[in-house]
């Protein structure tokens, strides 16, 4: 096997930004489905070369390696440089091989879009954006990436633009996600004053040593602010539901696979930092553990197909960050792993269902598509199974780490553990209530929707998905470690947080865990495998509360009441209150004190030279006299 | 080679005023070719200037008048050598982007060109009576560009421009006279001097040096313009024509923020380390309160005005930070600013010249009818919002990390006008360009010719290239910076926060509780 140089990991960015570039200048004349195709195999290429970059790690012979591409602000250690170890090179496989399906899925879904080429100039340019976040050595660097993925995010949700909703939305995620940036900043700012400079190799092996508690809470809380907007949790995740204007394949990618999940990463990455900042991370695990439930009983009162699996992204994401929160950072980024292959396949195969739909994304006028499109229905229904957290598929190896370290972490973490619980329940409910309103049940379709079949390029991308979604969690199970093996080099110092260590308590959390998912499985079956009537009463059943539920707790007209208008209104005020009257007043009324004094001492001929000419003089008599006092000095 | 530099367009000027009215086809691309002029020779002063070296550099000089000790006195360091790359670029665009001047365009070439003098001679006086006469010449032709050549309001406008930077000069011309006059008063034969480099080595009492400050700092604040003395500032722009606004938010303004840099911090460094607070202070305001302004704006071009003031906060916080990423942060801001917001100028004239409106009401969903100019506008947005990969940034970052250590507050308080800037630009965009295509006149918009795309490419491509490689300009300014920032530590207990500082902090204060 070849062994490929740090040195050349570049080609992994390179590939897709050359894609994207290509695109941009000639995917007019490329044209469909051609751009596609050239899209995807830039994908694939950075897949490839990164494979073949990482097999020294999965032999255990590889060591993590940094690699200066140029200097780039040398006053705050800011430069472009690679760093590859297995965390980066894991995170770097999950992109490129989830987005590289996720490019070939979109040549099928984007068939006829007018700007065909532009949407896979977008694709490779975030592909590219992401990769320079993960491959970053520099919290810089990183930095950029984690700008461009949002500017891609912007681009991609707004990207049928005519739609005043999407646009909307797309600027909504590019703001909110730059309030958590702000919080990003000033982590910046503060790692290079305790540093002296931004790269991880001078930061993150010096944190042990030279990082107080105070300095290390500080830098912790900050990164946590934005990995907090990025990621989508509590109170910055308004912007992700709305982010389901975009095409599916961009949920898919971007808002599940790969960028949400860059907070978590960031996390895990700095862990050195969050090892000497405790409080820190309970504050992550418990803004995640918040968000998980939080988000999970909105899901369940969804009916917009894209907007349940929305919900559902915030509070699985919540489930990491409560792992990275409890030091769990190897489960963390293992449930990272695991979502990444089920929540694209959940939204690849909603998308399906949608383009069988003609466009339509209310599950209230979908059933019984089981017959109509087999592939995606099977294939969904092992998404389902997965993130409901029952063996042997992938969510379950996850999610059951992580409970079971957040449980042995004891104390209040004992009860993060059970909103975690209580979360396995909901999750599975709300995806099980989804798939039986879907595909099961007698169709509710309206006249003239005649759902078919995805074609090849889409229905092989969830083929493979699934597959993943099956397998994909036995690369880290109790009986062989070998993921945590894998990402040892990464963490090395760090100590990470364990389940317990008696065979019998870990089963019984597992039994616990999965018994949690049976429930919620069986009561969705209950409550919606029946006529559409009787789920409606079912709901209504609820009361109140359901309504809290269908509308996100009105959390988007609470901001809008609370911050948005009254920030217009501020800005407002400053802008023609006191920008116009006071401090332009001020200077119009001085000029027109001027011109009245002008005017009585020598009438009616003030011209503007004269009048230049008399300050000029004023000043500089007044200038003279002074110094003449002081005696010179 | 400085000289030439100063005069090729004077010369072009006068070239252009012996051309007769009745050849009135001929001034305009006259006055671009002998632009390009300018551009080359600052293109040549660029690539051969020393990256090395911290002080001045192709020095000329030739006494005029020596009972005075005024000198033509010329010379390039890292300060200005960006400044004046970007001033000789921006005229050959602005001209090229001035079709629309339809009448009395032979003064209007002279006006330009004469301005391009009086710019580029600012950056590279080193003789302050040579400064300062380059200073007020520049007044005269964008007195007459507003006021001839500008929009409804354009005379008072005008005025206001000129009185308030007039106001602003008398008190500089003041304390210039006083540096000359202590000058005679600490050399034996009472001999007067302008020269910058002789004036540096004066010993100014710190109340006189309080003064100095005050008169030099007010002069320039107006010009940045820092709040609160930024009220001109909107209403130039709106009334300028398309080449004014690109050349007064490009490069006039940074005559502020240059003099700030090159004269206060130099000839007053006492002065200027008790006076951080409040300079940074107003900086700061004015990033904060020009973005909340921005936001609410109905007029593209006014909005585009006021972003400029938020931007130009960042140049003077990073200046005050007195640290050496604060101070290249703040020269790189310098000349990233004036492609951002010349670009967006240029842009709002062009629709303009389109559409006859510059109200964002007037517009919706051009990026369909129009995406060309939707593309290019988003991409200057974005390099204003700061967004990494883009120049825009790269000053902010330096501006913001350089600034924390010596000025922590204040560099918080900043930037969160990143979060403000990505609003206003991108709501500014959302009215503008997406949503329905709305209103018949805007359905039968034209995109860019092939010359409004060639006006606009270069911008884009150092965009792009100062946002990945700001080396290009870095290694030629960190020197001079450098030299500065010795200065006043040299020269005042001021001592320039070290890395690590923060944690020392911290750990002496965890260390006190453990006590």
């Amino acid at each position: 096997m070849i062994e490929l140089p740090t040195e050349a990991l570049w080609l992994v960015i390179a590939f897709p930004l050359g894609g994207a570039l290509l695109l941009h200048f000639v995917g007019r004349w490329v044209g469909e489905p051609r751009a596609g195709y050239l899209a995807s195999a830039a994908s694939l290429a950075a897949f490839v070369v990164a494979a073949v970059a990482a097999v020294p790690f999965f032999t255990g012979e590889g060591h993590p390696s940094e690699s200066l591409l140029w200097e780039w602000m040398p006053a705050v250690g800011a430069s472009f440089e690679i760093a590859w170890d297995p965390l980066s090179a894991l995170m770097t496989l999950v992109v490129t091989g989830v987005g590289s399906l996720i490019h070939i899925y979109s040549v099928g879904y984007m068939h006829g879009d007018p700007r065909f080429a532009r949407f896979f100039t977008y694709l490779n340019l975030f592909t590219a954006s992401m990769l320079t976040l993960v491959l970053a050595g520099n919290y810089a660097m990183l930095f950029v990436g984690w700008e461009l993925v949002g500017l891609c995010s912007y681009l991609l949700i707004s990207f049928w633009f005519t739609k005043p909703s999407a646009a909307s939305a797309g600027k909504k995620a590019f703001v909110v996600n730059r309030i958590g940036d702000f919080g990003f900043l000033i982590a910046l700012m503060l790692i290079f004053s305790a540093f002296g400079t931004l790269s991880y190799s001078g930061v993150l092996g010096r944190a042990a040593g030279e990082l107080s508690g105070w300095a290390a809470t500080a830098i912790g809380l900050t990164l946590a602010a934005g990995a907090i907007g990025k990621s989508a949790q509590i109170p910055l995740y308004v912007w992700l539901p709305d982010a389901m204007e975009g095409p599916t394949p961009v949920s898919a990618l971007i808002h599940a696979a790969t960028m949400v999940t860059a907070g978590v990463y960031v996390i895990a990455r700095s862990a050195p930092i969050f090892e000497l900042a405790p409080a820190a991370s309970a504050a992550v695990a418990a803004v995640g553990a918040l968000t998980a439930l939080w988000a999970a009983t909105i899901a369940i009162g969804q009916s917009d197909i894209k907007r349940v699996l929305a919900y559902s992204t915030i509070s699985q994401l919540g489930y990491m960050f409560l792992a990275v929160g409890a030091t769990a950072y190897v489960a963390g980024v293992f449930h990272l792993m695991t979502h990444a292959f089920f929540k694209a396949l959940l939204f690849l195969a909603a998308g399906s269902v949608i383009h069988a739909m003609g466009g339509r994304q209310d599950m209230e006028e979908m059933g019984g598509l089981r017959k109509a499109m087999p592939v995606t229905f099977v294939t969904m229904a092992v998404g389902v199974v997965a993130i409901a957290g029952f063996p042997p598929l992938a969510g379950f190896w996850s999610k059951d780490e992580i409970l079971s370290v957040v449980f042995n972490q004891g104390g209040w973490y004992t009860a993060l553990w059970l909103v975690g619980l209580v979360t396995a329940l909901l999750t599975a409910f709300y995806m099980f209530r989804q798939f039986v309103m879907v595909f099961l049940g007698k169709p509710r379709w309206p006249d003239g929707v005649t759902p078919h079949e995805s074609p090849r390029s889409m229905t092989l991308p969830l083929v493979i998905l699934a597959v993943l979604s099956v397998a994909g969690g036995l690369v880290n199970t109790p009986f062989r470690l070998g993921l945590e093996h894998f990402l040892e080099p990464s963490f090395e110092g760090v100590h990470l947080g364990h389940p317990p260590e008696g065979v019998s308590l870990v089963l019984i959390l597992a039994v616990l865990s999965v018994a949690a998912g049976v429930v919620g499985a069986a009561m969705a079956f209950l409550a919606y495998h029946r006529p559409a009537e009787a789920w409606r009463r079912f709901q209504t059943g609820f009361g109140r509360v359901w309504g809290w539920w269908e509308n996100a707790y009105r959390v988007d007209e609470a901001y809008g009441a609370t911050l948005v208008a009254p920030g217009r209104r501020l800005a407002e005020r400053t802008a023609f209150g006191v920008d116009l009257k006071v401090v332009d007043g001020a200077v119009n009324g001085m000029a027109w004190l001027v011109r009245a004094a002008g005017r009585s001492i020598r009438p009616a001929q003030s011209g503007l030279v004269r009048q230049y000419g008399l300050w000029f003089g004023l000043g500089l008599v007044a200038f003279l006299i002074w110094i003449l006092l002081r005696g010179g000095a | 080679m400085l000289t030439l530099l100063v005069l090729t367009p004077l010369l072009g000027a006068v070239v252009v005023s012996l051309i007769p009215a009745r050849r009135g086809e001929l001034h305009m691309p006259l006055g671009m070719a002998l632009s390009v002029a300018p551009l080359g020779v600052a293109g040549a002063v660029f690539f051969s200037f020393d990256k090395g070296e911290a002080s001045f550099q192709m020095v000329e000089k030739v006494v005029w008048w020596e009972p005075w000790g005024i000198a033509w006195h010329l010379g390039v360091d890292g300060i200005s050598l960006g400044l004046v790359a970007l001033t000789t670029l921006l005229f050959p665009l602005s001209l090229a982007a001035s079709d629309s001047i339809t009448h009395r365009r032979k003064a209007f070439v002279v006006a330009m060109l004469f301005l391009e003098t009086g710019l580029i001679g600012s950056f590279l006086a080193l003789d302050l009576v040579v400064f300062f006469v380059f200073f007020e010449v520049i007044l005269v032709p964008m007195y007459l560009i507003i006021g001839i050549w500008g929009g409804e309001r354009r005379v008072y406008a005008a005025v206001k421009f000129f009185i308030y930077t007039a106001l602003g000069s008398a008190l500089l011309l003041a304390a210039i006279i006083a540096l000359a006059v202590i000058h005679a008063s600490q050399t034996v034969g009472g001999a007067l001097s302008f020269d910058f480099p002789t004036l540096l080595a004066l010993d100014i009492s710190p109340t006189a040096q309080m003064w100095l400050f005050g008169a030099f700092a007010l002069a320039f604040a107006i010009k940045v313009p820092l709040f609160p003395f930024h009220t001109w500032l909107p209403d130039a722009h709106v009334e300028a024509p398309t080449a004014g606004s690109v050349l007064l938010a490009g490069v006039l303004l940074k005559l502020g923020t240059y003099g700030l840099l090159r004269f206060n911090l130099t000839l007053f460094p006492e002065a200027t380390v008790s006076l951080v607070p409040v300079l940074a202070g107003l900086a700061v305001v004015g990033i904060i309160y020009g973005a909340v302004v921005a936001i609410v704006q109905p007029d593209l071009k006014k909005l585009v005005a006021y972003s400029s003031v938020s931007h130009l906060g960042f140049v003077v916080l990073g200046i005050f930070a007195l640290t050496s990423a604060g101070l290249q942060g703040a020269v790189i801001q310098n000349v990233n600013h004036g492609l951002t917001t010349g670009a967006l100028f240029l842009l709002v004239g062009m629709l303009y010249d389109r559409r006859h409106t510059k109200k964002i009401a007037d517009f919706g969903g051009l990026a369909g009818r129009v995406p060309l100019m939707a593309g290019f506008f988003l991409f200057m947005a974005f390099a204003s919002i700061g967004l990494p990969g883009l120049n825009g940034f790269v000053g902010e970052f330096l501006v913001l990390v350089g600034s924390f250590p010596s000025l922590p507050a204040f560099a918080v308080v900043a930037a969160f006008g990143v979060v403000l800037a990505a609003i206003y630009m991108l709501w500014a965009y959302q009215r503008v360009f997406t949503g329905p295509l709305t209103g018949t006149a805007n359905r039968k918009l034209v995109d860019l010719s092939p010359k409004e795309t060639a006006i606009l490419a270069p911008l884009a491509v150092l965009v792009l290239l100062l946002g990945l490689y700001p080396g290009i300009l870095l290694d030629r300014t960190a020197p001079s910076v450098e030299a500065i920032l010795d200065r006043i530590e040299q020269t005042t207990d001021y001592e320039a926060p070290s890395p690590s500082r923060l944690a020392d902090v911290f750990v002496s204060a965890s260390e006190d509780e453990d006590r």
